[in-house]
């Protein structure tokens, strides 16, 4: 704090944003960047922080070039939203320095960092679900009439201007709660363009994006670069990475661990540098078929037909919907989010009604059987919500690998602690859930330690037929590979799995067979060797349908 | 498809949380709450031109300070823990049982007329029983209404139970006024079987206080409940859906019937509180012995952090205030008790979670 009020000397010119702290003396230590380059647009160095034992930055640096798009990566806890949390003023280092366009930023406030023009998009939505576009987004700087009657047209005339600069195109006078999850995002972009941000900051965008919505947001970020800005893209996902980013700074255990240019590595490297070994990816494989010495039982596996669900508004959100899975078989379903894929899995796992159809798995018919006669008839169920539906965040790891088979760990109604222990030992070695303590709150566990939770209880049972939905959401690369090797190995075993993702390379890597769900219905299902990115692409968004050759 | 090396599991430890952290999260925020009562107490008291510590001394004596005293406390914390279990346990659910009142009232009531219905001389080991059972049905009816209308109906069981509590309050003043009082009076006659020991019977020195065998249940009941909750697969499963009612619908668990449970058993729990004053105390049924009872119980669940022997330990903290008023009324006006609970809970509700992060911010500068 000290240094900044004594210093006065250097003032940067060509602040648009109006920055209007005063540079510090102790710029001085820093050796000033070449006259004929820009200073770094953010410079962070030797930043260490703690939360009690944990250590989220040990000495993590940081160096954004002006006008780049810049991927951070690193798995989960490597403390990449730490160190944003520390650029964006919500946090102050222990010790390191940060500096932005070349004047000292160190321990900043929040107010202090918008003044400076930066701008971070959560991960999660933090938007007025009752209120308009418009309003949202003048929200704290609302235009006023006289000072007293906020004006509407006004607003909405100016996020109808910086709406058509940007191309983050939305109508202004729509409401939030009608938005996709994709237009949200682009409301939340254009909420801190429109406060000025020059720097953007984007934790996990895509973590809740369809392929064309996250295409048509790469233009968007590809323009803004163009138009000036700078970006600060937060990924675990290595294929926008290679896409989009001008420089990758890798993170591992808190600290900085490489800074390439995105056009001299490969994802393999990146991937090696995140975890720390080398990592097989999914990307671009295909599984090979399963050798059976004998054929299924015609009868085995998951059998659905003509299943019809009603939404809440009469609309049929499953329209007669009929297929098979065998046995040692992965059918994936692919699609835009929305269009059914939530509704069929909630349908199979009893959590929803089934208006019309059957459901059998191993020739047992299900489809009026509760949730836990579902459990004993051989249904697993990876939930795609692991803190809604999931887990019990507040029970201990071991209470919640019960979960669903509660009453196989009870006699006469009482929970047999000892085995409940027992068990959460065995799956914790064998899942290699970390921390690995069964007592702890699921709570305190990371997402890829909580998904693994899930997956131990679900797949360290007996089951014959699996329902996996959104497996591997929001986990890291470690974890991902993980789950996706337990999944192929379930499918050697001759389970069967139903998959859905939003991950189209994880939906073609595991898979058999694919199918791609379009409004309620299957548009096409095809052999996966058949399927690419391209072909699927079209049918999710509905240009192409019928039955692939 | 290459396998990929599997990282070495490391290996399982029993390690979680430390106790000591758990202690203090669990205890430090009701004594936080407690001392800032005791400041808005000094003040009050000095509003009045009187010495605090004399007023609050006066208090101890009163209480805890000779056996008449404490024997009242304890017979009020046993209708209190009654209560503040019954609140608790519906709130475990993740539902709000405000109808303690009446399903009180409802076991008292039951409870004298069985007293009534008993041959004289009925051996306790037979009479205690039966009366417990009729309380705690008559309790759980009165619980069980909300809660079927809440599963079958999505009634909102807050509504439901306060509104219960006009209709079976009104209908037991039916009764009483129309059809069994004794003449001249809001009671029954007095029952001639199920009638408790009173501490006064083991030790001479509670001589007069109303503190009785229906404590020893309170115990019981709080071991019972804790029991249920946290080793039972009924608990396991009712706290799930207290806590996330999804993944407990997830979990094959009926939210609709843990609801059920919850608020019918919720008001078999306060019903039976009704033997406190019914086969302890009066020996009668008396219109309105409840007296506010059944909502002090929801404070006594709140300070008690929904923990049963929290609840034990609230309860018999919210006893202390009320007989203390009795024992200061010379100098400061009862009342002022009644103003401390309602401080003390305003600042249990606050100080919970800001203590929480007082604490953790402090064990995170020392840790670093």
């Amino acid at each position: 704090m000290k240094e900044r009020e004594a210093g006065g000397g250097r003032r940067e010119a060509g602040n648009q944003a109006g920055f209007s702290v005063p540079a510090s003396s102790a710029a001085s230590a820093v050796p000033p960047p070449a006259s004929h380059l820009p200073p770094p647009a953010i410079r962070m160095e030797g930043i260490d922080k703690s939360f009690g034992a944990i250590r989220a930055n040990r000495g993590a640096s940081l160096q954004v070039m002006p006008r780049e798009i810049h991927a951070l990566v690193g798995e989960n806890g490597a403390g990449k939203s730490t160190l944003m949390r520390i650029l964006g003023g919500l946090m102050k280092p222990d010790a390191g320095r940060v500096e932005v366009n070349g004047r000292d930023a160190t321990g900043w406030s929040t107010n202090e960092a918008i003044a400076a023009g930066i701008g971070i998009v959560h991960q999660h939505f933090m938007l007025v679900p009752t209120l308009t576009v418009a309003e949202n987004l003048v929200l704290g700087c609302e235009p006023k009439v006289r000072r007293i009657v906020l004006d509407y047209s006004r607003a909405a005339e100016s996020v109808r201007t910086l709406s058509n600069e940007t191309g983050l195109v939305i109508a202004p006078e729509r409401l939030i709660s009608d938005l996709s999850v994709g237009e949200a995002q682009r409301v939340e972009i254009l909420k801190v363009l429109f406060r000025g941000a020059k720097l953007l900051v984007l934790d996990e965008p895509t973590a809740v994006l369809s392929p064309p919505e996250v295409r048509e947001l790469w233009t968007v970020l590809r323009r803004l670069r163009d138009n000036g800005d700078t970006i600060v893209l937060i990924t675990h996902r290595l294929d926008e990475v290679v896409d989009l980013s001008d420089t990758i700074t890798v993170m591992r255990a808190g600290k900085t661990v490489a800074r390439i240019k995105t056009s001299e590595t490969t994802p393999a490297e990146i991937a090696r540098l995140m975890v720390g070994r080398d990592v097989s990816l999914s990307a671009g494989k295909r599984v090979q078929p399963v050798d059976r010495a004998t054929a299924p039982q015609p009868d085995q596996g998951l059998e659905v037909g003509g299943l019809t669900v009603m939404g809440s508004r009469g609309i049929r959100v499953i329209d007669d919907v009929s297929f098979t899975v065998k046995p040692g078989e992965i059918l994936g379903i692919a699609g835009v989010e929305g269009n059914g894929q939530t509704e069929v899995i909630e349908a199979l796992a009893g959590l929803r009604p089934v208006f019309s159809g059957t459901i059998m798995v191993d020739g047992a018919e299900i489809t009026r059987r509760t949730v836990a006669e579902r459990h004993d008839v051989g249904l697993s169920h990876i939930p795609e919500d692991r803190h809604r539906r999931g887990l019990i965040l507040e029970y201990t790891v071991a209470n919640n690998l019960i979960l669903g088979v509660q009453k196989h760990f009870s006699s006469h109604g009482i929970i047999d602690r000892d085995r409940v222990m027992e068990n959460a030992l065995t799956e914790i070695s064998s899942f290699d859930i970390r921390p690995p303590s069964p007592v702890l709150a699921a709570r305190a566990l990371s997402g890829g330690n909580q998904q693994k939770v899930v997956v131990a209880r679900e797949m360290g049972r007996e089951f014959s037929v699996l329902l996996a939905s959104q497996p591997t959401r929001g986990v890291d690369v470690g974890a991902i590979e993980f789950i996706h090797q337990q999944l192929l190995d379930a499918r050697a075993q001759g389970k069967a799995i139903l998959l859905v993702s939003a991950e189209l390379n994880e939906v073609l890597a595991l898979s058999d067979r694919i199918a791609v769900m379009y409004r309620g219905k299957f548009a096409v299902v095809m052999p996966a060797v058949q399927a690419s990115e391209e072909v699927l692409g079209e049918y999710m968004i509905g240009t192409k349908k019928g039955t692939a050759a | 498809m290459t396998t990929a090396t599997q990282p070495l599991a490391a290996k399982p430890t029993l390690a979680g949380t430390p106790w000591r952290e758990r202690a203090e999260e669990a205890l430090i925020p009701p004594f936080v709450a407690l001392l800032v009562a005791l400041i808005c107490g000094d003040l009050l008291i000095l509003s009045y031109g009187q010495s605090p510590a004399s007023v609050y001394r006066l208090l101890l004596e009163g209480t805890w300070g000779n056996a008449y005293g404490f024997g009242q406390v304890l017979y009020k914390a046993t209708t209190l823990a009654f209560t503040g279990l019954a609140v608790s346990f519906g709130l475990r659910a993740g539902l709000f049982n405000i109808g303690g009142e009446s399903q009180l009232a409802a076991g008292g009531f039951a409870a004298a007329l069985t007293g009534l219905a008993l041959p004289v001389g009925t051996p306790l080991l037979l009479s205690l029983p039966i009366c417990m059972i009729a309380a705690g049905v008559a309790g759980g009816i009165v619980g069980f209404v909300p809660a079927y209308l809440k599963t079958r109906f999505g009634a909102h069981e807050v509504i439901v139970t306060i509104m219960l509590n006009f209709i079976v309050l009104a209908l037991l003043n039916w009764f009483i006024a129309g059809h069994l009082h004794v003449p001249e009076t809001l009671h029954t006659p007095e029952i001639h079987a199920g009638v408790l020991p009173r501490l006064a019977d083991i030790d001479p020195r509670f001589h007069g206080s109303a503190a009785n065998l229906a404590l020893v249940v309170a115990v019981i009941v709080a071991f019972a409940v804790w029991f249920y909750l946290f080793r039972a697969r009924g608990g396991y499963e009712l706290r799930a859906v207290g806590l996330q009612p999804q993944a407990a619908e997830y979990g094959g668990i009926s939210v609709g019937r843990a609801w059920m449970r919850a608020l019918t058993f919720s008001g078999v729990i306060a019903g039976i509180g009704g033997i406190n004053y019914v086969l302890g105390y009066k020996h009668y049924y008396e219109d309105g012995f409840a007296g506010g009872a059944g909502f002090l119980g929801i404070a006594a669940a709140l300070v008690g952090r929904n923990h049963p022997f929290g609840v034990l330990v609230a309860a018999f903290f919210f006893a202390t205030l009320s007989q203390g008023g009795l024992a200061i009324h010379a100098f400061v006006p009862k009342q002022m008790m009644d103003v401390l609970q309602g401080v003390v809970i305003l600042a249990v509700a606050m100080a919970v979670p800001e203590v929480r992060g007082i604490l953790r911010g402090a064990r995170r500068r020392t840790a670093a």
